[in-house]
């Protein structure tokens, strides 16, 4: 089994109002109770928005902290999944139904296999 | 990190077949046509045997470099194909047991998932099928899917690829490349996917065959007209899906309108190299074995009752086939036929193309008003649409416009032979004659692009596949 990162791009800004959002977070924690009774949930986590983020850089001698993101960009992770699944066609299954879900663009990433070498 | 799971063959040039020493004889051209019409078949069983596609390549060629010893003297042995793969296999394990032997952990995987199976010619069909949708993997980009399609199941080498597309050697080997580390990496599936998937999948594979003999058919640049190569390629392939999928009529449909167009090649062109239009071929010169064939194959997928865009456009090349002289086209049974395309396949390329049979039917005023109602921002880059509007207002008689039309044509295409004969059509405006001269109705036989939903324009995955580094 592989593991594959998917990750939602979510548009920087305010969240839709709790009548838009309520669904959607229904219907993803539909998902995400999918996901956990086919076996392929491994780990999940929503972030706070890009601008909570700090930025840490080794620079010489020392460690140079910043405010935001690292990417300057107009959209940014909202949330991600780590999923287990057989192969690439398993993977994106399960991310069809994320981007439903969620109404947003979702990514999909192997994650490196440390047993592959 | 990623770097690490990379086996000794990345990066490597592929050697597809080089033969040593003096030209052995007659052996080396049924050394070079087992090589043609068996390399996918091994590279296919070895990927499904050891898992990987290098190694299945390495393997491969190897066994054709022994080959390519071997056979002059000895002779072709009862099944070259069967030696192939046996003698590929071998030297893949023995290749793996080195490199395990050297710790090197995918000779050690690639080892662990050898599969003991001794019928070689047995699922050997089942495995070039899936190959090709791994190659046509809707993950991979068109421009990749492409070119590991001809690389793995046609056996072009890099070179011979990247000079069919004109990109720089070092550029195809660079995407061939990374295509097989995200085969390997992302965990891309050989196998055929499951009935639910399979229209779309296949839809997918379909267009990589298509393109591939688009490019062939209208280069999208460069001087020759036609690289009738990659045509003879993408044939081979309809042919083999055709084999392998017999109950799919899209499969029929493609490899059907492939062959239909493929039957006015020789007519395309003047000896001169300049482009002869649809209703100017000399169609004695058209294939008629080819024609034969395509109409045969257009029957036996529309009895089927399951109309999809490659067959109606193989009913339209077949009725253009039906006519003894061009004035002898059955518009008609066109026009029906585009009725239909645009309910199955709706695009503003094909309401272009069917704006053309509008013209013959009802002349070309009723034609500009269909062309100048398309939404143009789609159209905007295709010559075609700017060709067809310049040959409209030709035809109306409106010289400023049709220059202006024509010009904008001129600089949308890089073919060369498409260039000089839109020139030609622009020059003769200005003769005293140009208007009688449209009276002719000239006709486009603008090759399979008119009839392609999947033209430039109507989709960006398209437009990969198109770009030209």
């Amino acid at each position: 089994m592989k593991q594959y990162l998917l990750s939602i791009y979510q548009p920087d800004g305010d969240p839709p109002p709790p009548e838009v959002l309520e669904p959607i977070m229904r219907d993803i924690e539909a998902v995400d109770a999918e996901m956990r009774a086919a076996g392929a949930w491994v780990f999940t986590g929503g972030l706070h928005p890009p601008d909570t983020a700090t930025v840490l850089r080794a620079d010489g001698g020392g460690v140079l902290v910043t405010d935001g993101p690292f990417a300057e960009g107009k959209e940014h992770i909202g949330g991600f999944w780590i999923i287990r699944a057989p192969d690439l066609d398993a993977a994106l299954d399960w991310a069809r139904k994320a981007t439903a879900a969620c109404k947003l663009p979702v990514e999909v990433r192997p994650m490196v296999d440390r047993t592959e070498g | 990190m990623q770097a690490a799971g990379r086996g000794p063959a990345d990066g490597r040039q592929d050697r597809g077949l080089t033969l040593p020493g003096p030209a052995p004889g007659p052996a080396l051209g049924d050394i070079e046509r087992v090589f043609r019409a068996e390399y996918g078949r091994a590279v296919a069983v070895l990927t499904r045997v050891f898992g990987d596609i290098d190694t299945a390549e390495d393997a491969v060629q190897d066994a054709f470099a022994e080959a390519a010893r071997r056979w002059p003297s000895a002779g072709l042995p009862p099944s070259p194909a069967g030696w192939i793969i046996t003698t590929a296999r071998n030297r893949a394990i023995d290749r793996l047991r080195r490199e395990a032997a050297r710790d090197a952990k995918q000779g050690q995987a690639a080892l662990l998932h050898e599969q003991d199976d001794s019928a070689e010619e047995g699922p050997v069909r089942d495995d070039r099928l899936r190959l090709i949708f791994t190659c046509c993997h809707p993950a991979l980009g068109t421009a990749a899917r492409v070119a590991l399609t001809l690389r793995l199941l046609g056996g072009l080498t890099t070179a011979e690829i990247a000079h069919a597309f004109l990109v720089p050697e070092p550029t195809m080997a660079q995407r061939l490349v990374r295509a097989k580390a995200k085969i390997r990496d992302a965990g891309i599936p050989y196998r055929v996917p499951a009935e639910a998937d399979l229209p779309a999948r296949l839809s997918g594979v379909l267009a990589v065959v298509y393109l591939i003999f688009n490019e062939g058919y209208t280069a999208s640049s460069g001087d020759q007209l036609a690289r009738a190569d990659l045509c003879a390629e993408a044939i081979r392939l309809g042919r083999l899906l055709a084999r392998l999928m017999p109950d799919e009529p899209e499969v029929l449909g493609l490899l059907a309108l492939m062959l239909l167009t493929e039957s006015r090649r020789a007519a395309r062109t003047s000896p001169d190299g300049a482009l002869v239009l649809l209703a100017d071929q000399d169609r004695s010169r058209w294939d008629r074995a080819l024609i034969a064939e395509g109409r045969a194959l257009v029957r036996q997928c529309l009895r089927r009752g399951q109309p999809g865009p490659y067959q109606i456009q193989a009913a339209i090349n077949a009725v253009h086939s039906d006519a003894p002289l061009a004035a002898a086209t059955d518009w008609e049974q066109i026009l029906r036929l585009y009725d239909q395309l645009l309910v199955v396949a709706p695009s503003p390329v094909v309401a272009l193309n069917r704006a053309v049979a509008v013209a013959e039917l009802d002349g070309p005023a009723a034609a500009l008003a269909l062309v100048d109602d398309l939404d143009s921002s789609n159209l905007d880059r295709y010559y075609l649409f700017h060709a067809i509007r310049a040959d409209l207002l030709r035809r109306l008689g409106r010289r400023a416009e049709a220059d202006a039309a024509y010009d904008t044509a001129i600089t949308q295409t890089g073919n060369a032979a498409e260039r000089a004969h839109l020139a030609l059509a622009k020059q003769q405006l200005s003769q005293p004659d140009g208007v009688a001269e449209g009276e002719r109705q000239e006709r486009g036989d603008r090759g399979p692009g008119i009839v392609d939903p999947e033209s430039p324009g109507s989709s960006p995955s398209d437009d990969e596949g198109r770009r030209r580094a």
